[in-house]
């Protein structure tokens, strides 16, 4: 079971656009939120109010700072979770056939009671996409809210993962990367997404929307001339204040 | 990469183990009876102690059996059958030795080879860590052979084997040492790749997810050995290779012997302290460490 499937049906997965996120975390929210109520163990939480609360999440959102050699340095929020990779290393390292990518839609998952809690998978990932339940002891993973997209009690616009369900942003797609007709297939034609760390071989699912170059502000000066300071060094009473303090603090 | 003394222990106290079991099996010595009985209840000692300490870090070791089912794909799998195996068949063979008087050849002759496979399915687990550069190279498999083949001589006696093996080991791991650096220098996975940002220009981490720590900074973006790596390098080639040999070229004595192997222990427990907090895990860019 720990072998990888040549191939899947479907590559289920991600499209998150670094251009639209607002770093707003409602997905990190939102994904602690749903996976906690709901598929496998919780999402465990230790010290929550105490001096060093730490926890598990499958989505976490960093920030990066991008300095152009030109222009201001641009903000950059970058939502990870993930990747769903068609060549997962996490899988082919489980020795008891927990972790898995399944052959209808290509989602990697963990049978939590097959995990053993050895953590080599999260070794084997380079994105840091699994973290240990620290209460439960198994491995947790993104499933992709397997539970919510194929889940016919709910609403047909909530069939889609909680993050993307939630993202005020509009920041995060998704759909079948495999089919090069679908909207995040298009998505990603159109605004060259990119893998990450593809030299790690792990030819992941999930595509990344690179933010777009920014638009060029002229100089605006028309009003610059009249906004000029009228006195460089201050006079009168101000001028004589000036100079005495400097004098007392010397 | 978080140095669990689990871990460490496992694979100090296993390699010697199953090092000294492969010497036992190829009957260099050839102990006998309660000579045999003392040899091997150390060797299966070793090997078992550090079998059972790997599984202290399981967030359920009730569940191990489960870690026998994926071998096809898995090292950890393999290893735990190669590590079955080697034990059982050189169970059979220390029957023989002890009870016996007999030398079942065929016993030793695969258990030895099988406690070979053991200790390179052990290193495998590391070596095959695309995320961890400094792990993914041959020298992993070939110095946890080489200090469990080598310590395994220690402990049975095999002086100038011992000697030679330890200046040999001694001497890839100072080669590793240095090459690992440049290696990991040289990996082609950095900030810009893990981001795919920064084009043209520079990418810099700007803010963590969080304030706090977390698993994946806990496990994997350990720091704290890298400052002192080199006085416990120094500290390890010393303790493992250095004191011993010095030991075994002085007039032989069992006080003499024990201290070799006291050292030596001692050397490889740093050396493998170091394996772990030095390597460097591929997340850490994300987190800009």
């Amino acid at each position: 079971m720990t072998s990888l499937p040549d191939q899947t049906a479907k590559s289920l997965g991600l499209v998150i656009d670094l251009d639209t996120c607002v770093g707003c975390h409602a997905c990190v929210t939102a994904c602690k939120g749903w996976n906690t109520e709901n598929y496998g163990a919780p999402l465990a939480d230790t010290d929550a109010y105490g001096a060093n609360p730490v926890g598990s999440f499958l989505n976490r959102v960093h920030s990066y700072e991008i300095q152009p050699e030109t222009g201001p340095a641009q903000l950059i929020h970058m939502p990870k979770s993930c990747l769903h990779c068609a060549d997962a290393p996490c899988v082919t390292v489980c020795p008891t056939g927990a972790s898995y990518k399944r052959v209808e839609d290509g989602i990697v998952l963990v049978n939590e009671s097959e995990c053993i809690g050895c953590g080599l998978c999260a070794w084997a990932c380079p994105y840091g996409a699994r973290e240990m339940d620290p209460a439960e002891g198994v491995m947790k993973k993104c499933t992709l809210c397997v539970d919510r997209i194929y889940n016919e009690n709910l609403p047909e616009e909530d069939r889609q993962p909680a993050c993307v369900r939630t993202c005020p942003a509009g920041a995060r797609h998704f759909g079948d990367l495999a089919d090069p007709e679908s909207d995040v297939s298009k998505l990603v034609a159109d605004r060259g997404g990119i893998e990450l760390m593809p030299e790690q071989g792990t030819a992941p699912v999930n595509r990344y929307l690179p933010p777009r170059p920014k638009d060029e502000m002229p100089e605006f000066d028309v009003l610059a001339p009249f906004l000029e300071p009228v006195a460089e060094e201050p006079q009168g009473f101000l001028g004589w204040l000036d100079k005495t303090l400097t004098k007392v603090s010397g | 990469m978080h140095p669990a003394p689990s871990i460490i222990l496992f694979t100090t106290l296993s390699g010697l183990g199953f090092g000294m079991l492969a010497w036992l099996g190829l009957d260099v010595p050839a102990p006998r009876g309660w000579i045999a009985f003392i040899f091997f209840l150390i060797a299966f000692g070793l090997s078992c102690g550090g079998l059972l300490s790997s599984t202290f870090h399981l967030g359920h070791p009730e569940r191990f059996l489960k870690a026998f089912t994926q071998w096809r794909s898995s090292w950890l799998s393999r290893e735990a059958w190669a590590a079955i195996i080697a034990l059982g068949l050189m169970g059979l063979y220390a029957i023989g030795l002890i009870f016996f008087d007999a030398r079942w050849r065929l016993f030793g002759i695969t258990g030895a080879l099988m406690s070979v496979v053991t200790i390179f399915a052990t290193s495998m687990i590391y070596m095959q860590m695309r995320t961890v550069p400094r792990w993914n190279h041959w020298s992993p498999p070939v110095l946890f052979l080489g200090y469990g083949i080598a310590g395994g001589a220690l402990l049975t006696g095999n002086v100038t084997a011992a000697i030679l093996l330890l200046i040999a080991v001694g001497a890839i791991q100072v080669f590793a040492w240095m090459d690992q650096q440049r290696r990991e220098a040289a990996s082609d996975t950095n900030l810009s790749t893990a981001t795919g940002l920064g084009q043209p220009g520079t990418v810099r981490a700007f803010e963590p997810p969080h304030t706090g720590s977390n698993y994946l900074t806990n496990e994997m973006v350990f720091r704290v050995g890298r400052k002192h790596a080199n006085i416990l390098r120094a500290i390890s080639l010393g303790l493992s290779v250095l004191l011993p040999v010095v030991f075994l070229l002085l007039p032989f004595s069992h006080i003499l012997a024990a201290l070799a192997v006291l050292s030596h222990l001692a050397g490889v427990l740093v050396q493998r302290w170091l394996f772990f907090a030095e390597a460097r895990h591929v997340v850490g860019l994300y987190y800009g460490k």
